[in-house]
């Protein structure tokens, strides 16, 4: 397989006077797997759905497997919504002969793990079981590219660790596979992250990419409830981090100056901020502006 | 004051759901449960909250009214305005007039949810629900505050909100033991629990858990044996419980997930002692 299998060209989506997605260009390569990250209406699903030919895009150029997404280009694609797009009152067994059945593909063997749930309605079956269900059903015809909706998130870790060798090996396939997320542990899975912000794509590329310059300020002190108030109290955007407090995006020496004034002893150390921290300023940011 | 959870077991049925747990949860402090489905978390959070019964072991927990606990289920009424939610708890506590009041524009303010007052519970986002959720549960200044998996589901901007309203609620002395399916959640308390079919498989702060981690992990595009080997993004990370890798073989730093892996895939390789 050759050829870019998702590209986005100057995609901009408006609803009405909203700009959902605004001027996106991007691209997924066979063999690679792409995250997508970025707060709830940072334009992510909005631009997936354009990808996958649901909606179509106000302006720009989108291509699935080289041309328009249409109904052929779209045999060829498995989505695993978040969802999970099960039906809840067929059984293990009903679903994924259904999805077959709508691909024209072979009906998959259920690993060993799923053997059990065979017969059992879906919405009986543990959450990560469905999890992989759906798996099964979006990988049965070979697709050659996945979109995966957080493929992980609120699975137990081995169940992800399997997950994810699966999604690996679709990739060693020469498959090509986007994932949007939330969260550092589906991130740090990917070869190449692209991070969204109102509609827009801001950043690309490794982890300390996404993060760019954007830091966080580490406090360590043995009065850490007093810390974290007089901080709280002054308005800081304050987390705890086990004992010790983490804030995003601020100058040290603002910090220095508000624990001092509480009477407060206190080591202060500039350290990169996590992509989450990163997303949060972006969202606060886009409020308000 | 510290509350607990010992030696704990519960059944549910033919289902051992307990395993002989002990989790400590002292004042001020964040004390995290992870697990996968089926684990226990949710088991065990309800039976420091007094909602299951135990075989054997004891629990050890304040008053009800010294008690907040919000349900892994949404924990507000979908057709009463997030005000209505508040004062309908805050009410059942015996807060009223001017003290409600200001509880409750201290508690949205907080949570950032003071424009949303006036709105229905259903018409909220889902963060914004479990946010009112996390706010009706505190609204009576509880001593033990027990929430089940607060941030599941939520967008990230919305949980860091809550993870700040949980630290707020810790630094200012109170109990806390939440579930979470999210690692870096973990990391961040003070002390984590993980949780596998029923049994304690670690816990202790993170330095702890890493500190202890018996053996060594390796990284490699080649696993010796398949069965202890899992996908790290292009590269494969394979664990020696025995600290006794092939020469030459490259030491990955394990984190909290390598490690979780590990003892998992340890403890289903190995005899049970």
């Amino acid at each position: 397989m050759t050829g870019v299998l998702l590209h986005a060209e100057h995609v901009t989506r408006r609803f009405g006077r909203f700009k959902a997605v605004d001027d996106v260009s991007m691209q997924v390569q066979p063999g690679e797997v792409v995250g997508l990250l970025g707060a709830n209406g940072a334009g992510k699903t909005t631009l997936i759905r354009m990808l996958l030919g649901l909606i179509a895009a106000t302006s720009g150029r989108v291509e699935l497997l080289g041309g328009p997404p249409d109904r052929q280009r779209r045999r060829r694609l498995g989505y695993v919504p978040q969802g999970l797009g099960l039906y809840g009152d067929l059984t293990v067994r009903e679903n994924l002969t259904f999805s077959a059945r709508a691909y024209g593909a072979a009906e998959p063997l259920l690993p060993s793990a799923l053997t059990r749930y065979a017969g059992v309605l879906i919405r009986d079956v543990p959450l990560g079981a469905q999890r992989q269900v759906a798996f099964l059903a979006a990988l049965a015809h070979s697709p050659d590219v996945l979109v995966l909706d957080e493929p992980t998130s609120g699975v137990d870790v081995l169940a992800g660790a399997s997950l994810w060798d699966t999604i690996r090996a679709q990739a060693e396939h020469g498959a090509g596979i986007l994932v949007t997320t939330h969260y550092m542990q589906e991130a740090q899975q990917c070869d190449r992250l692209l991070l969204m912000a109102d509609g827009r794509l801001v950043a690309e590329g490794s982890e300390a990419d996404i993060v760019g310059s954007t830091t966080a300020v580490a406090v360590r002190t043995d009065n850490w409830a007093q810390a974290f108030a007089a901080l709280d109290r002054a308005g800081a955007p304050v987390m705890l981090e086990g004992r010790a407090i983490r804030v995003a995006n601020t100058d040290p020496a603002e910090l220095a100056e508000v624990l001092k004034a509480a009477g407060i002893e206190a080591s202060l150390q500039k350290v990169p901020a996590t992509i989450e921290e990163r997303m949060l300023i972006l969202a606060r940011g886009a409020k308000a502006s | 004051m510290n509350y607990s959870v010992r030696s704990a077991t519960v059944r549910f049925g033919s289902t051992l759901a307990l395993d002989d747990v002990t989790v400590e949860v002292p004042a001020g402090s964040v004390v995290a449960v992870v697990g996968g489905d089926g684990a226990g978390k949710s088991t065990l959070l309800r039976a420091l909250a007094g909602e299951v019964r135990l075989e054997s072991g004891t629990v050890e927990a304040p008053p009800r009214q010294r008690l907040g606990y919000l349900p892994a289920s949404s924990g507000s009424w979908a057709a009463l305005t997030v005000t209505q939610n508040i004062d309908f708890v805050a009410g059942i506590y015996g807060l009223a007039g001017d003290e409600l009041t200001a509880r409750r524009a201290e508690l949205l303010d907080r949570a950032s949810l003071t424009p949303a007052a006036g709105r229905l519970a259903a018409q909220l986002s889902g963060g914004m629900r479990r946010k009112l959720g996390f706010v009706m549960a505190i609204v009576h200044r509880p001593s033990l505050l027990i929430l089940d998996e607060p941030s599941t589901g939520v967008d990230p901007v919305s949980r860091i909100d809550l993870w700040r309203l949980v630290s707020e609620a810790a630094a200012s002395g109170t109990a806390v033991l939440m579930s979470t399916t999210y690692l870096d959640e973990a990391e961040r308390a003070a002390h984590l629990v993980v949780l596998d079919s029923g049994r304690v498989l670690v816990q202790g702060s993170y330095d702890q858990v890493r500190a202890g981690f018996p053996g060594v992990v390796t990284q490699t595009s080649e696993p010796v044996r398949e069965e202890w080997a899992w996908r790290r993004g292009r590269l494969r990370h394979e664990y020696w419980p025995g600290a006794d890798p092939p020469p030459g073989a490259i030491l990955a730093e394990p984190d909290l997930q390598d490690i979780l892996i590990a003892l998992s895939l340890a403890r289903r390789h190995m005899v049970p002692s």
